[in-house]
């Protein structure tokens, strides 16, 4: 990623490319402020991105405060990932009427996704979208999510300053970005540097009033990164722990986590990767009109398991479990990848703080532990 | 002829959007126990109607109305390709609204989803089937190709457990093959009549009037979570070799694509990996409770 040829832009540019992106039929999504959170909405200026701000963030806990700069992206990520934008919380899949005796008719076709353009979306929420791809694009389109998707441009931002909850850097996300952005800033005191990723951003970029970086702050940017990488709130080592996850099914401490976990959900829905849905048929009144409903699901809850035979997860700790091994262990052989990009939402945003660094570790650490002893112990025996 | 795995028909359903079911009307019903019926389907569309194909072991997903979706089994044989038949036992809020429907009228479906009976991989061998009450619908397309290219199969035997005799589905039929010379058909119930003078238990104790070449045996398996785990390693322990036994399982679907992720087993999305699926592929799971 070195030796990349940087831009440099003044930071007045960037209202002039919100005004191009707008001019070019896009919608602009960027961060902005809004109950106390760093959330991704439509934006239409500037003024709009949390100037200023910074969060704070730790298990189970949020907390915005003044920076003492102007920085416009001096924070991390807030709860919203851009899954909502491609996979929406609630989406009608289709509606139908009743025509005549035995016939049916489906509605219009659902109306095309806006075209958006994120701004100041971080690497490891491209890395997220890059997941989700393989799960809607890959085998089979979803024709919502392959049209936002495809039409979608990013502005992204690489981390400076990662975030109490971040592991980025141990998952490969990150922090600086890599793929799947048009274009890539790092924010400098008055400048940014950016990275060209795409044509449509080459054309950006070159509507924008720019020079080519010089040496000096091209390296800045390089400690920048390194500094950055070397400062995440957390790191979780993912050395064999597919394998010693699924091989420890059994372990005890998923009983441990249990008992802390309140089945809330909320990390699923945090989780920029997780795709759980559930999907909801009803009729209105007079029986002759039907629609089909997808909305966000969550493996915690107790009925996304059941079957005839009864429920396939009953208990809290097989829930937790499902969820912590898909993440870390079972999406490698699905869909080629791990299924958590190191974001820290589900920390953050877990009500009892529960951390997905810390359980996976603890376990992975134990086994580790009773593993060396066992070897040790086998050695012994040889030896005498 | 039946193709193998890799080349799955392609899916039908609406052109809204692969959530979207395409149009069948029933065009016959038969009760087939007190609280099971099988329905044969015809698609409206032409066009679907004539390429609609499936093959033994596969799905759909069933459409009734605003009242929602179940995976059902396809139970004909995949060379009437004009039709074809889901037999459904009635327990909930979709099976009971297609309870309530007739002659002529219309559900919606999309499929065929999910893996096959490895037929064609099994030939030469012989064939041990083991079905426990409704488990015996997906297995019936398999039969019909089983009997149809008999000489391509060594010894076909048939394990079907039941509640009750009154529960039996797909009777004549069955009476049907008891009667053939050249399949095993034996039937275990769990609670006898007072006419029934055949065997009584679980199906698994079948297995000791049976004789397993363990060198020469695929076995198939369709049927409650207890008796797929009962019979597996009752095979098992008869040295059949576990990439030769195969089970369909059953567990919560939304979509059948791969994208709700309610049938996950592991790492396997039951919708798509399976429904069946070999011993060997889900060893580290199978048996292993709330996973
Ligand atoms: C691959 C596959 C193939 C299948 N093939 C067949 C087949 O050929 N024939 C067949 O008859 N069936 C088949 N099934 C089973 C069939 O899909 C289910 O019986 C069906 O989905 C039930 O749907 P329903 O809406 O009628 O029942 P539901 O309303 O979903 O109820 C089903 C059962 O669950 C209970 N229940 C409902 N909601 C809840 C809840 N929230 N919590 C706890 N319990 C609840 C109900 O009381 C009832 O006992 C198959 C399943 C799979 C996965
Ligand atoms: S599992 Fe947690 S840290 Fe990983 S991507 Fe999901 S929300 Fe982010
Ligand atoms: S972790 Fe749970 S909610 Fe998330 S994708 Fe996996 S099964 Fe679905
Ligand atoms: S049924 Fe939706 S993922 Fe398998």
């Amino acid at each position: 990623m070195k030796n990349k040829v940087l831009y440099t832009i003044n930071k007045s540019e960037l209202d002039k490319l919100i005004g191009i992106l707008q001019r070019d039929g896009y919608r602009v999504v960027g961060p902005t402020v809004r109950d106390g959170a760093i959330t991704y909405e439509e934006i239409e200026s500037v003024r709009q991105l949390p100037i200023g701000w910074t969060d704070s963030q730790s298990p189970g806990r949020y907390r915005l405060n003044r920076r003492n700069d102007d920085h416009l992206f001096g924070y991390v990520v807030g709860p919203h990932s851009l899954k909502k934008f491609f996979f929406p919380p609630k989406q009608r899949l289709f509606g139908i009427k009743r025509d005549g005796e035995s016939g049916y008719i489906f509605e219009a076709h659902q109306p095309d996704p806006p075209r958006y353009a994120f701004l100041g979306v971080r690497a490891c929420d491209l890395a997220a979208v890059g997941v989700q791809d393989r799960v809607f694009k890959q085998t089979m389109a979803e024709p919502y999510y392959a049209k936002a998707r495809n039409d979608a441009l990013f502005i992204a931002v690489n981390c400076t300053e990662p975030g109490g909850t971040c592991f980025c850097g141990s998952m490969g996300t990150g922090p600086r970005c890599s793929e799947g952005f048009d274009l890539a800033l790092t924010e400098l005191r008055t400048t940014f540097t950016v990275e060209v990723g795409t044509n449509k951003g080459r054309q950006l970029i070159e509507a924008l009033e720019h020079e080519t970086t010089d040496a000096n702050t091209s390296h800045l940017v390089d400690l920048l990164m390194d500094n950055a990488a070397e400062h995440m709130g957390r790191t979780l080592d993912t050395e064999d722990l597919p394998d010693i996850l699924l091989k420890n099914l059994s372990h005890d401490h998923w009983n441990e986590v249990a008992k802390r976990c309140m089945s809330c959900s909320n990390c699923t829905f945090a989780c920029p990767t997780c795709f759980c849905s559930n999907v909801e048929d009803s009729t209105d009144l007079s029986g002759n009109h039907a629609e089909r409903w997808r909305t966000w699901g969550s493996c915690f809850t107790l009925e996304f398991s059941y079957h005839t035979g009864g429920y396939s997860r009953s208990t809290p700790a097989a829930r937790y479990r499902q969820w912590l091994t898909h993440k870390l262990a079972n999406w490698h052989e699905q869909f080629g990848t791990s299924g958590c990009v190191g974001c820290g939402r589900c920390i953050t945003w877990c009500p009892v703080g529960i951390d997905i660094t810390k359980e996976a570790t603890t376990i992975a650490n134990d086994v580790k532990r009773s593993r060396a002893n066992q070897e040790a112990k086998r050695l012994e025996e040889v030896g005498s | 002829m039946i193709s193998t795995l890799d080349q799955r028909p392609s899916i039908v359903c609406g052109e809204a959007n692969p959530m979207a079911p395409a149009w069948t009307r029933i065009v016959a019903c038969q009760q087939e126990s007190s609280n099971t019926a099988s329905y044969t389907l015809q698609f409206l569309d032409p066009e679907q109607k004539k390429n609609y194909r499936f093959q033994p072991g596969q799905f759909n997903m069933v459409y009734l109305f605003g009242v929602g979706e179940a995976a059902i089994s396809i139970s004909s044989d995949p060379d009437k390709c004009d039709s074809l038949v889901h037999t459904i036992r009635h327990v909930g809020s979709v099976t009971f609204a297609m309870n309530r429907l007739g002659i002529g009228q219309c559900v919606g479906l999309r499929g065929p989803f999910g893996s096959s009976w490895p037929l064609q991989e099994c030939r030469g061998r012989d064939i041990l089937l083991v079905a426990g009450g409704i488990g015996i619908a997906p297995l019936r397309p398999a039969i019909y190709q089983l009997l149809k290219n008999r000489d391509d199969y060594g010894r076909l035997i048939l394990l079907y457990g039941i509640r009750s005799p009154q529960d039996m589905i797909f009777k004549e039929e069955v009476e049907g093959w008891m009667d053939r010379r050249d399949f095993q058909v034996l039937i275990t119930v769990d609670y006898p009549s007072d006419e029934w003078t055949g065997p009584v238990g679980v199906v698994t104790k079948l297995l000791r009037r049976v004789r397993v070449d363990s060198s020469r045996t695929s076995v198939f398996v369709c049927g409650p979570r207890v008796m797929n785990r009962a019979a597996a390693h009752s095979f098992l322990s008869h040295y059949v070799p576990e990439d030769e036994i195969f089970i369909s399982l059953e567990r919560n679907m939304r979509c059948g694509v791969g994208q709700c992720g309610h049938c996950q087993y592991g790492p396997k999305f039951v919708c798509k990996d399976g429904p069946v699926f070999s011993y060997a592929s889900v060893r580290n799971l199978f048996g292993k409770d709330e996973v």
